[in-house]
């Protein structure tokens, strides 16, 4: 038999089998994620109770969402969150990596440490830090339920503490494929360590920073668990017109709350801004993948 | 010599280094012994003196733990169950039929085989809020909401980068190897089962680890799908002391908390190396 009829005939017999690969896969996909999606963008442009009771009325959950003040919180302070978060995780992240590379001793018993937060789920996450935080405040007679401030600066250092080790490894696993000679090469043309670290170094390890600074945004965006678990929004604020701002929720938690915690008519809103929060999740993805992308073919 | 300075110089800087980086380290340890030695703690003082050690009047033995397994008008002992359950069988059904359908998109590639290779990859950048509320209709409709079906949802949801990582392993196996098997006389199954499988052994535990890390910690999906009343994972049975009664006994919580954090923490020491290796060939793919 020649190759090609040996490969033929063997992707002939597997696909007599398809129903048994395929088959489970397909149906859970479906059920778990298909059929939710489509009929979640449905949804989106109906008004509905429950999912059987759903009139379509076009693009009015999406101006009520827009319009929706405690929304339009949630997205700035989300961004606020990302942007802080993302910049304070990758550089210590950055700095504890390089720190890790330079041959010290004990750099593998640092590194298992640094990355234990990561297993420790967000819910948990969040009532470890809300007793540290509480235990610290309380001897200023407040909490960290008292002032916005207080949630944010902790959310942000529980952050830290969760996603630095994650983003120390891909970095150190960056730091380690840097051609050796290329420093060597360096060294030996009279480079000083700030120099070689931002000349060759840094351009070097290019791929891991675009990775992980996405990361680190998408991760921001998302955060649902630990917002819940530290703070669940609080302090709110009363505003003039008797609507309440939570001032610490981010988008995931906003939406959540506009679907189980408001009125049961506010749910074709909070659907909308589910989609939007998808749109702007995978906008962010998607733009990740076209610059990693772009940065490969140069390289 | 200048030469033996500077050697000297940076030897001095890397132990300088070393023991700036163990007392970071030693901060870093601090929410988890904090968590330790509040969990023998009266609830009282937890929040007075949080970071004391137990004294005379603090020291609470292993009330908390007695107290905590009651605590939260639910059984401590059925959250760890149900999740024990939930976590073992949904990544039991992920590694098996992810890898099962990666090695049939990758081997027959049709056009079915992309357009649910590229729904797959479309998934992954999908938040959950998009899906919850239709999702959890589903599950309920479909009988999903006991932690013996959940898994069925877990395997949808978490099939997108299953199937990615997979794929991408099975393109990197040669094809001769699954000729050699046809021409011996292997059919598909056996093909599969007896010569794929085994290959793909390194990335059956990097998606196993992502998996496991995923489910056990998960909040949102239990919550909204299982009927809370009757089923309760751990994250759930933590968030829920807080509403259960109108103030919270923090020494309890903190005994709780430990409990549930001591099996990941020997999880991770025990499987350290594929644990590091499988979340970064996660990151780098995701």
């Amino acid at each position: 038999m020649s190759r090609a009829t040996t490969l033929n005939s063997l992707q002939r017999s597997t696909r007599r089998f398809a129903w048994l690969f395929m088959g489970p896969v397909v149906i859970a996909f479906v059920i778990g994620f298909v059929w939710p999606f489509i009929q979640g963008i449905y949804l989106s442009f109906c008004k509905f109770r429950i999912t059987s009771d759903a009139q379509l009325i076009g693009f009015g959950n999406y101006q009520a969402a827009l319009a929706d003040p405690t929304f339009r919180h949630a997205f700035w302070y989300t961004a606020l969150t990302a942007v802080v978060s993302l910049v304070l995780i990758n550089v210590l992240a950055f700095a504890v990596a390089y720190a890790l590379t330079q041959a010290i001793k004990g750099a593998n018993l640092y590194r298992t440490v640094f990355f234990m937060p990561n297993l420790i789920g967000g819910i948990v996450l969040g009532y470890i830090w809300s007793m540290i935080f509480d235990g610290i405040l309380s001897q200023y007679q407040t909490s960290i339920l008292l002032e916005t401030k207080y949630g944010f600066w902790g959310l942000i250092i529980l952050m830290c503490w969760q996603q630095i080790g994650y983003m120390m490894i891909i970095y150190i696993a960056g730091l380690q494929a840097v051609p050796e000679d290329m420093l060597e090469a360096a060294k030996i043309d009279g480079a000083n360590k700030w120099q070689t670290l931002f000349k060759v170094t840094i351009p070097n390890v290019m791929p891991s920073i675009t990775i992980c600074t996405f990361l680190s945004l998408t991760n921001g965006f998302k955060l649902f668990d630990q917002n819940l678990a530290l703070t669940g929004g609080q302090p709110f604020i009363i505003q003039p017109d008797g609507s309440t701002i939570n001032t610490t929720e981010m988008l995931a938690l906003n939406i959540y709350n506009t679907f189980y915690n408001a009125s049961t008519a506010a749910r074709g809103t909070a659907q909308a801004k589910a989609v939007i929060f998808f749109i702007l999740v995978a906008g962010l993805g998607l733009a990740q993948l076209a610059y990693t992308r772009k940065r490969e073919v140069q390289q | 010599m200048p030469h033996d300075q500077s050697l000297a110089a940076e030897r001095r800087n890397k132990t300088l280094l070393s023991v700036l980086l163990g007392i970071v380290c030693l901060i870093w340890c601090l929410p988890v012994v904090a968590v330790v030695i509040n969990s023998f703690k009266r609830n009282t003082y937890v929040k007075t003196e949080t970071f004391a050690l137990p004294n005379e009047q603090s020291w609470a033995g292993l009330d908390n733990f007695i107290k905590g397994m009651t605590f939260g008008n639910y059984p401590f002992k059925s959250s760890v169950t149900y999740s024990v359950i939930i976590t073992i069988l949904s990544v039991a059904l992920i590694l098996i039929f992810c890898s099962m359908a990666a090695w049939y998109i990758a081997r027959v590639n049709s056009l079915a085989c992309k357009v649910v290779y590229y729904l797959c990859v479309f998934s992954m950048v999908v938040p959950f809020q998009m899906v919850m509320f239709t999702l959890s209709k589903t599950a309920d409709t479909l009988k999903l909401n006991t932690p013996w079906t959940i898994p069925i949802v877990y395997l949808g949801f978490g099939a997108g980068l299953a199937i990615f990582m997979f794929v991408g392993f099975v393109k990197s196996i040669p094809l001769e190897i699954e000729e050699a098997a046809a021409i011996d006389g292997c059919g598909p199954l056996r093909t599969f089962f007896s010569v794929v499988l085994p290959m793909l052994k390194p990335t059956l535990i990097s998606v196993g680890i992502l998996e496991i890390m995923w489910v056990w910690n998960d909040y949102l999906l239990p919550v909204l799908v299982l009927d809370i009343n009757k089923y309760r994972t751990i994250p759930i049975h933590i968030q829920y002391l807080k509403g259960s009664y109108g103030t919270v006994d923090l020494g309890a919580t903190m005994a709780l908390i430990l409990l549930s954090i001591i099996p990941v923490i020997i999880f991770y020491l025990a499987c350290q190396k594929h644990i590091i290796k499988g979340v970064a060939a996660g990151a780098v793919k995701g």
